[in-house]
């Protein structure tokens, strides 16, 4: 079924319309048993089942499914990647996944659309100025692109933004990773699924598990609403219902979960060439290719599982909106729309083994999932296939809490809350 | 959503500020486990259905009451 993608088989198709395109992976009944499951067809899943064939020789694995390819959050985000990170742990496994990012559409032979239109957080006082200098200093000591912006360099980069003696929080400078930028979002899950298939992966959608088969305290297999499933090795990567599945397995973890909206416009003529986020509310902003203004901010602030916003947060985005960009007030919204998110209380995700033998645990990924998604995949394979952490997700083991070694990068997650 | 107040009635959720789960009991002071209090700030129950949880009516009178939600469905029902 695979055929490489390539300008001569566009032409090819363009010249003959009667032949559709074959479909991008194949929808196989599940076997009775796989020597590895990975629980969530969503960018983590189906980027773990990647890596696990193409790094570890693991073929023999299945991706389950509860709905459809792309229906889950890694269709749903402001499709942002970046790697401005500064505790160590974060910082070098976000650079990693940049890494992966830039070569991706080749790697997948998948057009996945990686735009490196940088990313430049603005600084609202000449104390985050300062912060944002520390920040780019551990950076650039990890290999990592970040300058450091004053006002005028800003103004030149962004001439939108309000800058007049009325602004409600000054402009004082940024900081700006030139590699940061965007990624066409479902390309990405497409481009995993289409490339696991073709290395022997089954892709099974429609296929919710519902419990797991226990021998003791080791994890053998899974329930589901097609049937039960063995396997040798079983991961989970959820997100949203992390400690749902986890608790069917009779884990508690450090996760809550918590609805997070995102908003996109009306499309306009290309003007926002950057994805922009600033310092006074966690806020950020890019133009899609369709000239719509996507953005995002918080979390409501309560634990929910609705995929439904709440009207307060709409209005205080849309606030912070205007006061960066007035033109913003003359733009409608076109869409709006809310997912759920584990939501971990350091703001840091969860990579690694869990206390029952052949069970792995990926999840808690707060506002960061899609970033992280190539990298996420690539570390997640290595722990499923050597039962041991990768060095680049050491830091992200479910017990750090008990030992004292949170992730604290930014002050968000579900703690911001509960304060 | 509405919240309701037991001294202001409904009211807009965002007139309110969310304390949390109410069911966990918080460990007594001077307890030196770590594991329980681990436990207790790090570990949720994440229920996808009835919830008791606090809440503040932080812009009204102030008061802390608790309350049974549906996390699935954000409706509310008795308080407990």
């Amino acid at each position: 079924m695979f055929k490489p993608y390539s300008a001569l088989a566009l032409a090819k198709h363009a010249l003959s319309p009667d032949r559709p395109w074959p479909r991008a992976w194949n929808s196989p009944e599940p076997k009775s048993s796989y020597d590895a499951i990975v629980i969530g067809g969503g960018g983590h899943g189906l980027a773990t089942a990647y890596y696990l064939a193409k790094n570890h020789g693991l073929t023999n694995v299945a991706v389950l499914e509860r709905n459809y390819i792309g229906s889950g959050n890694v269709g749903r985000n402001t499709t942002i990647i970046r790697s401005n990170y500064m505790i160590d742990g974060n910082t070098q496994f976000f650079e990693h996944s940049l890494k992966l990012w830039e070569g991706l559409s080749h790697e997948l032979n998948f057009n996945c659309m990686v735009s490196h239109r940088g990313q430049v957080v603005l600084a609202v006082s000449p104390a985050q100025l300062d912060t944002f200098a520390r920040r780019g200093n551990i950076m650039r000591l990890n290999g990592i692109d970040a300058e450091l912006l004053d006002r005028g360099q800003v103004m030149k980069l962004l001439p939108y933004l309000d800058y007049s003696k009325d602004a409600r929080w000054p402009i004082y400078g940024g900081i700006i990773q030139e590699r940061a930028g965007t990624v066409r979002h479902d390309a990405v899950a497409w481009g995993y699924a289409r490339a696991a298939d073709t290395l022997g992966v089954h892709i099974i959608e429609n296929c919710e598990v519902t419990g797991f088969v226990m021998d003791g305290d080791k994890a053998v297999g899974v329930e589901t609403s097609r049937g039960k499933i063995l396997a040798g090795k079983i991961g989970i990567a959820v997100a949203g219902h992390s400690s749902h599945v986890a608790k069917m397995a009779g884990l508690r973890v450090p996760i809550e979960t918590h609805v997070l909206q995102a908003f996109v416009t009306e499309p306009v003529k290309p003007m926002v060439d950057h994805v922009i986020s600033w310092g006074a509310e966690l806020f950020y902003l890019s133009q899609s290719d369709k000239g719509g203004m996507v953005f995002g901010g918080h979390i409501d602030g309560f634990n929910t599982y609705t995929q439904r916003g709440q009207f307060p947060r709409i209005q205080t985005v849309a606030e912070c909106a205007v006061s960066l960009l007035p033109l913003m007030s003359k733009l409608r919204l076109l869409r709006h729309w809310g997912g759920v998110m584990d939501m971990t209380p350091d703001g840091s995700p969860f990579i690694g083994r869990t206390e029952r033998p052949n069970l792995y645990f990926n999840g808690g990924w707060c506002y960061q999932g899609f970033k992280a998604t190539p990298a996420s995949g690539w570390t997640f394979a290595h722990t499923i296939a050597h039962d041991e952490e990768h060095e680049l997700n050491r830091a992200y083991s479910l017990d750090r809490f008990e030992k004292g070694r949170e992730l604290d990068e930014f002050g968000i997650g579900n703690w911001t809350y509960k304060q | 959503m509405r919240i309701p107040c037991p001294h202001c009635g409904q009211r807009d959720v965002g007139e309110f500020r969310y304390g949390g789960d109410a069911s966990k009991a918080r460990p007594a002071h001077g307890t030196g486990d770590m594991k329980a209090w681990h436990d207790y700030y790090f570990l949720f129950d994440n229920p996808k259905g009835p919830h008791d949880e606090y809440w503040q009516h932080v812009l009204g009178c102030r008061q802390w009451f608790k309350l049974t939600r549906n996390t699935a469905t954000n409706e509310i029902g008795e308080q407990p």
